[in-house]
């Protein structure tokens, strides 16, 4: 994990795993607008890191996920995965592929069938995708079982006799049956105890090195995403607002929301949590259907002049930051910079 | 004399598998103007222990005393729990649209709880009020968004209306269940935020239940940390976080995400059933400390270093704590 981050990121030794360019996604409501989920995202994922997703509810990281894994279409735009576009790819081009992209998800109870044995859902993949049959299969799905820390004597076991983390490590072993190179973690341990929470993201963090994973790592939540990335990608009303190493984001930060994320986060340290800079953001996201003009986030943000809300400022680094790190604000944060006595002003330039 | 006495509360309901012990001896207390943080993982017994005390756990068995103002809730009557509800103990929940009736103005919900128990208030003066409650908790244009359905409002002020509704009558107590886990960490931090004011301006105690130890850090007096249904370990914040005793605290404070890429260290294994506790430690299983004793008898908590604010439930000497070890 610390490898990737002490690469020189100006020069990619690999090709990316991933390259996302300037991907939309739009949904139709009921009237004539649309919600623009996905608003014209770009980024990159190189071979075996770990890119962390973070945004609060409705910014779009789940829509973002769908598209690349190509649950969805997207509107524009493109999605390269190991040299291949998948946008436009048929069903049956896509079919190979589908297999060296997976996707864990948050609620390791809604994503299992209730009424199947558990050594079946394993097996699933392997069935769909014609791959091993009786015996053969069944051993494997054992394997996968050890593998993820489950009992494989549980083999025909239903859903409900495992526990919530029990559970997770279900869909895990699903998920990694056919060996992909990138899977997609959708919130993986935001329904679990923390005591639970730790047991998986330890086992995440095994198994990328055993088999030489590359995931993106969605979540709400910054300290389960700081733990595991070795980049984050910071999302606002479907646009990237700041990509960075992982220890540059939280040290250098940049844009005034990801700083009022970070400011928001409570900590489990009575000292710190005490003395530390609190940023209250006034209000709620806005609608993605009518998103604010110019800077989408310039509505609430304590640093908020006229610029802001006339033009949309580009993700491109900021300072003196290197290319790895990129920022889409007018008015990038000092370090050190106080933000919580900033006072919007929108007739200011 | 503490606001709040909680003595022995022991709580199990029938199922069809069996009867399930949620809260087995339970003792805490809690001043006015303080805040109790309980702590604990799913299944720990911190929302049937405070939903019990509110009369809201039926066809439970339930033992123990809960003194609230010289009232025992556990004994009282449904009319006296009534009356004391909302009035005296304000709730909040994690979830408001489900506290919310869909079908009502939010303006007419917060006025017919007012009226429920202040028989001598006018409507419009009721309807002021609930305006005034509204602006307290920093909704914007609150005298329009009165006539407003709970469905018009985001879930951050949905929560907001739940706590305006709460403190409607002024409560001396405010019991919050996991207030804050069902929203985006900006609007959880607006929420405490509000929280935290309307303690200060009215000194309402809080019982905060929470499975977030940094919402814990943040905002508790005390804390006590829960598991199987047991108090494991009860002290002042800042003693849970760098003076702690339990072995279950440490754990938890252990499973946390660290800062960089180390590896984390989960407890293992997973919580006993309730069903069919084993004996001694409920936590035994899954202690790194765990020796003979611990399977054979339950360790009553007790004193750590001698401070009767800090007790522990564990067999371990408690002249030492962990910053003391390590």
């Amino acid at each position: 994990m610390t490898e990737a981050l002490t690469q020189p990121v100006t020069q990619p030794v690999t090709q990316p795993l991933l390259r996302v360019r300037d991907v939309r996604k739009e949904f139709p409501t009921h009237g004539r607008e649309v919600v623009r989920a996905v608003d014209g995202v770009s980024l990159e994922v190189r071979k075996g890191e770990t890119l962390g997703l973070v945004g609060e509810t409705g910014c779009g990281k789940s829509t973002l996920a769908r598209c690349i894994a190509h649950l969805y279409d997207v509107t524009s735009g493109s999605v390269e995965f190991d040299g291949t576009e998948l946008t436009g790819l048929s069903r049956r081009a896509m079919r190979p592929l589908r297999r060296e992209i997976q996707m864990i998800f948050q609620d390791p109870y809604g994503s299992l069938n209730p009424r199947r044995r558990v050594g079946s859902i394993i097996g699933d993949p392997f069935a769909i995708h014609g791959i091993s049959a009786g015996a053969e299969r069944k051993r494997k799905v054992q394997d996968l079982m050890e593998v993820v820390g489950l009992n494989p004597e549980h083999y025909n076991r239903f859903p409900a006799e495992f526990s919530g983390g029990q559970r997770q490590r279900i869909g895990v072993a699903r998920a990694l049956a056919l060996r992909p190179k990138l899977v997609i973690c959708d919130e993986p341990v935001s329904a679990l105890d923390v005591s639970i929470q730790a047991q998986i993201i330890n086992l995440l963090a095994d198994l990328q090195k055993e088999f030489d994973l590359t995931y993106v790592f969605i979540s709400h939540d910054l300290s389960v995403v700081r733990h595991v990335s070795d980049r984050i990608a910071v999302m606002y009303l479907g646009k990237l607002v700041e990509v960075a190493p992982t220890e540059e984001l939280f040290q250098q930060t940049r844009h005034p929301y990801t700083r009022a994320l970070l400011s928001a986060l409570p900590v489990a340290d009575p000292d710190t949590a005490d003395s530390r800079e609190q940023i209250i953001l006034a209000g709620d996201i806005p609608s993605a259907t009518n998103p604010p003009q110019g800077c989408r986030f310039h509505t609430r943000c304590p640093k908020a002049r006229a610029t802001c809300a006339a033009a949309e400022p580009g993700l491109d680094p900021v300072l003196d930051d290197g290319p790895a790190h990129r920022t889409a604000c007018f008015f990038p944060l000092t370090i050190g910079e106080d933000l919580s006595t900033a006072v919007p002003d929108l007739k200011a330039s | 004399m503490a606001l709040l006495e909680v003595q022995d509360l022991r709580v199990s309901f029938d199922t069809p598998d069996g009867t399930v012990r949620a809260v087995r001896g339970l003792s805490f207390s809690v001043d006015r103007g303080q805040t109790l943080a309980v702590v604990g993982e799913s299944g720990s017994g911190k929302s049937v222990a405070t939903q019990t005390i509110t009369g809201l756990t039926r066809g439970a068995q339930i033992s123990g005393t809960a003194y609230f103002e010289g009232t025992d809730l556990i004994s009282a009557d449904a009319a006296t729990l009534r009356r004391l509800r909302g009035a005296e103990i304000g709730m909040i929940f994690q979830d408001p649209l489900s506290s919310l009736h869909p079908h009502y103005r939010i303006g007419w919900q917060i006025v017919e709880m007012i009226q429920a128990h202040d028989h001598e208030i006018s409507k419009r003066a009721a309807r002021r009020r609930a305006a005034d409650l509204l602006t307290l908790v920093g909704i914007p244009r609150a005298a329009e968004r009165i006539d407003d359905y709970p469905h018009q409002f985001s879930g951050g002020m949905r929560q907001r209306v739940m706590i305006a509704m709460a403190m409607a009558l002024d409560p001396a107590l405010l019991i919050a269940d996991e207030p804050t886990t069902a929203l985006d960490v900006t609007v959880q931090a607006q929420v405490l935020n509000v929280m935290r004011r309307l303690q200060e301006e009215f000194g309402t105690a809080i019982i905060l239940i929470t499975h977030d130890l940094g919402v814990v850090a943040e905002m508790s007096d005390e804390v006590i940390v829960m598991y199987a249904g047991a108090m494991m370990e009860r002290a002042p914040r800042r003693d849970i976080f760098y003076r702690n005793h339990h072995p279950y605290t440490q754990g938890l404070l252990a499973s946390l995400p660290a800062q960089s890429g180390k590896r984390l260290t989960p407890i293992a294994g997973s919580p006993p059933s309730l069903i069919n506790l084993p004996k001694g430690c409920p936590f035994a299983a899954r202690c790194p400390h765990v020796f003979d004793r611990c399977r054979v008898e339950t360790p009553p908590a007790t004193d750590v270093q001698g401070d009767p604010r800090h007790q522990s439930a564990c067999w371990l000497d408690h002249n030492v704590t962990e910053a003391v070890a390590s």
